[in-house]
């Protein structure tokens, strides 16, 4: 009884989830009357605008990854080896990106870096791609946090620490060669899923008026039929691989730490 | 403390151990402290700087009470049926005696849903419930049911709804696994040999020690559903009167003609989801007690 029950939970739980991705994909292959084809894939793929956007916001995302791990990596360490009592507060602003709503810290910044304040950095297209860019450092945080926090807990921070200082290594050497490749499956992780939230995030970069990926989804999606669930597929392919490299990693974390 | 002796030494360095959190401390400053503040004291200012209470009762108006109220609604109940459904699927998953296999899947598809959020997702919902969509042509042509003639517009607050579903549910799954794992065979074993029965042990033992990580849950989800944009956005346009849409026209062009009145929407925004992760975060250090 209880495993019909359960069956069925799940089983009504998957119909929910693989319609729509059924839906979408069937819809972007009825381009041609009559016949299944890839030709929506095609246009998408012949748009100029797409590749535009898409490029755009991979750079970004690759910047917000850059600035996230600087961040991140140094201070979560720093905080762990010399400043313990720091921890309860620095979680808990790590946490704030959860708390306050996405487009009201866009909202924030439109008003306090707009062109008659101290920092215009929506004055120019790099300052906003700036802004843009901490504005996506900041929704990744709380996950970046934790990912490196998480990989920083496995290994002997302070120990590993006086060793490099014992044979003579700065801070920099022991941030690059000695914690960065203990806790790079954790930092690859966070980067992953960074890439996941970065690559079709709407919200700040349509208020921030900025060419990215997200906003032109958005856009095609209210002019045109066939496109738009082809670039769902694309975009579901793409969380999808993101997901995938984050167990792949972990997966291969895991093997590594079992020989030892 | 056994830190209490070196605390005397750290008086004194201690300017020079906080230099090493400055950068996090500035970009924490700059990208999340100070465009808050903004928003929350331009909540609280009239247009020439001088402080009033005006904006917030400006807010009592028909159209913007009717924003929060759906808002309010439209996160509840996603967050309800999320958590419902999310938690039969995981319990199903951990005690209905189905395949090991099945686990592990799960888990990972939950992680790519719950990230498959915002302008992509409405499609998704659009090529299946949406006047062309898959699901509709298949109920009119082999049933004859006309989905709109039931009422049913995926451009509405249900339609909306069943959308969010697709988000809220994976995030249910992922949080509820660890806790339901965390219920111990001894208590169920324990329970059973009182003579308790298994609609017994739910109520009087499983469900209270859940119940701090279930409405825990339950207070993400809503947070999760009363901030989200896109996934409107792109499913009904500017029109649907929600808080986040609307703050967004706002943003985009002062449709409510008063620039300190958006402050106060978003002040209000920020209010609502905070007050449901504090009860988040406390009814979890709660739950957290139960499950070491």
């Amino acid at each position: 009884m209880t495993r019909v029950l359960a069956w069925l939970a799940l089983l009504l739980g998957v119909l929910y989830f693989l319609l729509p991705l059924a839906g979408m994909t069937e819809f972007s292959l009825k381009m041609r009357r009559g016949e299944y084809s890839f030709d929506a894939y095609r246009k998408v793929f012949e748009d100029p605008q797409f590749w535009a956007t898409f490029s755009y916001s991979l750079v970004l995302a690759a910047a917000t990854i850059l600035v996230g791990v600087l961040l991140v990596v140094p201070t979560a360490y720093w905080v762990r080896l010399k400043l313990p009592q720091a921890r309860p507060v620095i979680e808990f602003i790590t946490l704030l990106p959860l708390v306050i709503p996405a487009i009201v810290i866009v909202f924030g910044y439109i008003r306090l870096y707009n062109t008659s304040s101290l920092l215009p950095l929506t004055g120019s297209a790099l300052g906003t791609d700036i802004l843009l860019t901490m504005g996506y450092a900041t929704l990744a945080l709380p996950y970046m946090y934790r990912a490196v926090d998480t990989g920083l807990r496995t290994i002997d921070v302070a120990t590993l620490t006086e060793a490099a200082q014992s044979l003579g290594a700065g801070w920099f050497t022991i941030l690059a060669r000695i914690i960065l490749p203990n806790v790079l499956v954790a930092v690859l992780s966070g980067a992953f899923l960074t890439l996941a939230i970065v690559i079709g995030e709407f919200t700040m970069a349509a208020l921030l008026n900025r060419p990215a990926f997200g906003p032109y989804m958005q856009i095609l999606g209210a002019n045109r039929a066939y496109e738009p669930p082809a670039l769902a597929v694309i975009a579901f392919a793409i969380t999808w691989g993101c997901m995938g490299l984050i167990q792949l990693v972990t997966r291969f974390s895991k093997h590594e730490r079992a020989k030892v | 403390m056994s830190d209490a002796q070196p605390r005397r030494t750290s008086g004194r360095r201690l300017p020079v151990e906080w230099l090493g959190i400055l950068p996090f401390a500035a970009f924490a400053l700059l990208f999340l402290i100070l465009p808050t503040m903004k928003i929350v004291i331009g909540a609280f200012q009239s247009p020439d700087g001088s402080f009033t209470l005006q904006n917030l009762a400006d807010l009592n108006t028909d159209s913007i009470r009717s924003a929060y109220w759906t808002s309010i609604k439209l996160s509840v109940i996603t967050a309800l049926m999320g958590c419902a459904v999310g938690f039969a699927m995981a319990s199903a998953v951990v005690f209905g005696g189905l395949p090991k296999g099945i686990r592990s899947p799960l888990l990972t598809f939950s992680g790519v849903a719950s990230n498959f959020a915002g302008v992509p997702l409405a499609f998704a919902f659009i090529a299946t419930l949406g006047p062309a969509g898959l699901v509709t042509l298949w109920l009119k042509t082999e049933f004859g049911i006309n989905l709109r003639a039931y009422g049913f517009n995926l451009l509405s607050f249900w339609g909306l709804a069943v959308t969010y579903l697709f988000f809220q549910i994976p995030l249910m799954i992922l949080i509820i696994i660890p806790a339901l794992d965390g219920l111990k065979r001894e208590w169920r074993e324990a329970a059973q040999v009182l003579g308790a029965t298994g609609a017994q042990y739910w109520r009087m033992v499983a469900l209270p020690i859940l119940f701090p990580s279930l409405l825990g849950t339950f207070a993400l989800l809503f947070a999760n559903a009363f901030g989200a944009v896109a996934t409107a956005f792109a499913l009904t346009g500017p029109q649907l009167n929600i808080v986040p849409i609307k703050l967004f026209a706002q943003i985009r062009g002062d449709v409510l003609g008063n620039p300190n009145l958006g402050y106060a929407l978003a002040f209000g925004m920020i209010v609502i989801t905070g007050l449901a992760n504090v009860t988040y975060i406390v009814l979890r250090t709660r739950s957290e007690r139960w499950l070491k």
